[in-house]
């Protein structure tokens, strides 16, 4: 037990308020039809954070945190120049968009000596939950004892903050939001003023997204942003309880995914423990499959693709 | 820079020659049949396509590794990678068809959760202890660096079968892109023709894993086509530019990668594509920044000339009805110039 403390108690935490903190934004970008967004949020992050280590030489969070955070909204900035001035659709602008940002990210980081550090491309991909260990915990004692708490993993006070503010933004602009969401014709005519609101929550994407990058990696985010959000929509019509269904999709899907990935060995029979970023993933998209199946309000009205 | 312009010209070696002439028929195929998923608006399909091979080639080179030690072998890794490819592509139909989804969810959802599966079963191979696992790398960013011949000599032949038969279909793909409802009433098979064209979508992503790697494929299906988007209005020749550009981007690319073993070829491939729509994106005739930018001046210069006409007769004489008289030539000129702008822009 003192071990699932100094071992995993951090790391999972972690993984869910990382989850929670995707999933709460990613509803958003779901009925706005922007999923594509948390998506190019996230592969951005490479390049903002190579660019900022090379600047300052230094793995410090800020300049870190800073450089991602500017290059998601240098993309997004791009993404509407390019779709207004060349008139082509959302989606293959952001396509021309991440590509590029993502493919620059791995130049300069091939061609730049960061091999001293760890940053590495696979790092930024996946991510590696498992390693956040917080050394000074000797179990659960630790949890009010302020000497092993002041070496706690500075990821877990930072992605706690995060889904703190994240909260508050959605709690205070609840109503903006949702007129913005639903009808932004109506939203500028009542003066909820979407194109402010459109910003900040951008804005706040980029956040979750570099913040839960750090400790997560790319994939997590990307699925957390879209899946849990996406069941949920299938779940109910009322936004609230999608709000809270996203909330539980995302707990459930981190929780989950941890502990398969750390005992796969005993339940896959695999040689050794398997990626928990992967694995959470994995599981959340099995509940969206469940809710494609299942959902009570998977109708609706459907958008027929294949003709 | 010398072993730049060397391979550039083809000299520098049969074997760099070959990678170079490979990824340009790769490159002009993704541009080719990209453009008619652009059309389609279904461009980001290619991103869930590429990533969903991830667990298919991870599980082709685990069966591989097994049954004869080197998991490496290019066409059986290419045959997983299509499999969970087509999976994926079917779940993205499966969820946008069966729920209230939009294709943005179905897609995210898709890529994002196949990559992490991908991802779980990559960790797996790195815990076995056969099957030469770096191999597998290589597929996710893409190199060029250290190809067999066979792999380069298959790349190349498959990505011409499949650019020939994007020829082959260029008319179908072309109704069914502008006017679905038209082709059906025509007699065209429509949901066979969309089969078509993301089957071979498909086919062009996999077989260019291994030189751009699965995350930047997906760039060769969609900035040479938004390029070429710039410079017509005409969906015939759309394609070929588009194929140019994908052709010329991938061929400066391999060849800048092949100067140095570090410069990993997918990235340099998409910069350059990205470069030569940076350049387009400025210099285009028609939709170009700076053609926008002159003719709005344009068309402000003329309205300020007519204005201005119209305020020297106003002064000249007719004192009082002349003043509102202005106000309203002002503003119909106003209309027009805007109106001739914005046919001119279309």
């Amino acid at each position: 037990m003192n071990q699932f403390v100094q071992l995993e108690l951090v790391p999972l935490l972690v993984g869910v308020l990382a989850s929670i903190a995707c999933a709460l934004l990613g509803n958003y970008l779901v009925l706005r039809r922007q999923s594509m967004i948390g998506d190019a949020v996230s592969h951005v992050a490479l390049p903002g954070i190579v660019v900022a280590f090379i600047l300052t030489k230094s793995m410090s969070t800020l300049p870190m945190f800073l450089g991602a955070t500017v290059a998601a909204l240098i993309t997004v900035a791009l993404i509407e120049f390019i779709k207004r001035i060349g008139r082509v659709e959302s989606g293959a602008a952001i396509g021309v968009v991440f590509t590029a940002m993502f493919a620059l990210g791995v130049l300069i980081l091939e061609r730049s000596d960061t091999s001293s550090v760890h940053l590495d491309v696979e790092h930024a991909l996946y991510g590696n939950l498992e390693s956040i260990v917080w050394f000074a915990a000797s179990g659960w004692q630790s949890l009010i004892d302020p000497a092993a708490l002041s070496q706690i993993p500075m990821q877990l006070p930072r992605i706690a903050i995060v889904v703190l503010v994240i909260l508050a933004f959605i709690l205070m602009a609840w109503k903006e939001l949702a007129i913005g969401t639903f009808d932004p014709e109506f939203a500028v005519s009542v003066g909820a003023r979407p194109k402010m609101t459109n910003a900040l929550l951008v804005t706040l994407v980029a956040v979750a997204a570099v913040t839960s990058f750090d400790a997560v990696g790319s994939i997590i985010v990307i699925a957390m942003f879209i899946c849990p959000p996406a069941t949920a929509r299938l779940m109910t019509n009322n936004l609230r309880r999608q709000f809270g269904w996203s909330v539980f999709f995302a707990t459930a899907s981190a929780v989950i995914g941890f502990f398969l990935a750390g005992h796969s060995a005993q339940i896959f029979r695999t040689p050794s423990s398997v990626s928990a970023a992967g694995m959470i993933a994995t599981v959340s998209g099995a509940f969206l499959a469940l809710a494609t199946v299942a959902g009570p309000r998977k109708e609706g009205t459907r958008s027929a693709w294949f003709s | 820079m010398d072993q730049f312009f060397r391979a550039l010209i083809l000299s520098a070696g049969y074997n760099t020659a070959l990678v170079c002439i490979g990824a340009t028929i790769l490159g002009a195929s993704a541009a080719a049949i990209g453009t008619f998923v652009l059309l389609r608006k279904r461009s980001l399909v290619s991103d869930a396509i590429s990533h969903s091979t991830l667990p298919g080639l991870a599980i082709a080179f685990m069966i591989q590794a097994v049954v004869t030690g080197d998991g490496r072998f290019m066409p059986v890794l290419l045959i997983g990678a299509t499999l969970s490819a087509v999976v994926g592509l079917f779940a993205v139909q499966w969820i946008t068809s069966r729920t209230r989804l939009h294709e943005d969810a179905a897609i995210g959802s898709v890529l994002s959760v196949f990559f992490g599966l991908g991802i779980v079963l990559l960790t797996v191979i790195q815990t076995m202890n056969t099957g030469k696992q770096a191999g597998i790398a290589s597929y996710l960013l893409g190199s060029t660096a250290g190809m067999l011949m066979s792999e380069v000599q298959t790349i190349a032949v498959a990505s011409l079968i499949v650019g020939v038969l994007i020829f082959f279909y260029r008319r179908q793909f072309t109704i069914v892109c502008f006017d679905p409802d038209y082709a059906s009433v025509s007699g065209y098979d429509v949901q066979r023709i969309d089969l078509i064209m993301m089957a071979l979508l498909l086919a062009i992503t996999v077989i260019g894993l291994k030189v751009a790697g699965l995350i930047l494929i997906v760039a060769l299906t969609i900035i040479p086509p938004v390029t070429a988007r710039l410079w017509t209005d005409r969906s015939a020749i759309m394609v070929y530019i588009s194929a140019l550009f994908g052709g010329l981007s991938a061929y400066i690319g391999a060849a800048i990668s092949s100067v140095d073993y570090g410069l990993p070829t997918g990235a340099v491939i998409v910069l350059v594509a990205f470069s030569l729509f940076i350049l387009s994106l400025l210099f285009s005739p028609n939709r170009g920044v700076f053609a926008v930018a002159l003719r709005r001046r344009r068309s402000i210069a003329e309205l300020r000339a007519l204005s201005a006409a119209a305020a020297a007769k106003a002064n000249a004489g007719k004192a009082v009805e002349s003043g509102s008289s202005y106000e309203d030539r002002a503003s119909v000129n106003h209309g027009t110039a805007t109106r001739q702008a914005a046919e001119a822009a279309s």
